[in-house]
């Protein structure tokens, strides 16, 4: 795309990005639409995750042949695990299979709002950095734990701005702002909760670094399209957020100078 | 000997990670192993001994978000 200031790449544990939408791998319509719409969004990071095979299976190796196909860097995450243990090893196996140091953690806390447990999740952050592993914690919009999660060694947060697959877009705008001003430094990815263009806009008209989404894309009526639209939305807000956003204002300020009107009475 | 493999019990012939995996047809290296909840490294599953009752699971790669 033209126009774009240099300042727009992104840095995510070394690795130099243009792109600043990740996209999920799950609940398409079929392989073939997933596959189009990963490359009509543009991303460079797919997420992707690890489930039991049956015997003799080859379902794994075949959607592992898939991604490998599209090119991208993935993101394995840790999603369904409820527990530091459980969490960990999973880490663990995604490390093998994908062969990436990355990895998205989850640790979710609560069954219906799928809420991060923190307190594992920070326990978990400390021994995956401590093995080598890069980690993206999936969290909520809190100080303190970001704070902590910084302490475990994360060098990216990515907080919710409302459950996952809500669609609901930022609803607390003030936890989303508090993040961005306190760790200014950090790479902060909204993860979770964005279900419309507009949405990814706004987030990264407050600054922020990328959004990570799938189920407002591949849930879409038109998955390809909604990508593409996607693609724009988040490229529009972070072009919005360098060129210096206007502050909102009570009163109306005339936009066509007065000075020269003519006077008709 | 008596395994619970991804959550489904079975009997198995095989006493080594590597031997169950052979016997039930696995093939590549595109799936990860853990035996009651640690993980095993693919160099390790020729080594890795099962007892009675082990919990085994094998995990391939899946769609995400």
């Amino acid at each position: 795309m033209e126009n774009i200031p240099a300042a727009s790449s992104l840095e995510l544990y070394g690795q130099t990005l243009s792109s600043r939408l990740l996209l999920g791998t799950a609940l398409y319509p079929s392989p073939a639409i997933m596959a189009e719409a990963v490359r009509a969004s543009a991303t460079e990071i797919v997420t992707v995750s690890l489930r039991r095979e049956s015997a003799g299976g080859k379902a794994g190796g075949e959607f592992w042949s898939l991604i490998r196909s599209l090119g991208m860097r993935v993101l394995p995450n840790t999603a369904g695990c409820h527990t530091v243990k459980e969490a960990v090893t999973t880490a663990q196996m995604a490390r093998e299979v994908f062969a990436t140091d990355w990895i998205k953690l989850e640790v979710i806390g609560h069954h219906d709002t799928l809420q991060p447990d923190v307190f594992a999740l920070v326990e978990a952050a400390e021994i995956l950095t401590r093995e080598g592993f890069e980690v993206f914690p999936y969290t909520t919009g809190d100080l303190v734990v970001a704070e902590r999660l910084l302490e475990a060694g994360c060098e990216v947060l990515m907080p919710w701005c409302a459950p996952i697959g809500s669609a609901r877009g930022p609803v607390d705008i003030d936890a989303l702002r508090a993040l961005r001003a306190n760790f200014p430094d950090v790479p902060l990815i909204v993860d979770a909760g964005i279900g419309r263009p507009s949405h990814a806009a706004a987030v990264m008209e407050l600054g922020y670094d990328a959004v990570l989404l799938n189920t407002a894309v591949a849930k879409a009526g038109d998955p390809v399209v909604m990508a593409s639209a996607f693609a724009k939305a988040v490229e529009a807000g972070r072009q919005g957020w360098l060129a210096g956003l206007l502050e909102p204002r009570d009163m109306a300020v005339p936009s066509t100078p007065l000075i020269g009107k003519a006077v008709f009475s | 000997m008596r395994l619970i493999v991804n959550g489904n019990a079975l009997e198995a012939e095989a006493d080594t990670l590597d031997g169950l995996l052979g016997e039930l047809g696995y093939e590549g290296n595109w799936y990860a192993t853990a035996v009651n909840g640690e993980f095993v490294p693919g160099r390790e599953r020729a080594q890795a001994r099962l007892d009675e009752g082990d919990r085994v699971e094998i995990l391939s790669p899946m769609k995400g978000g």
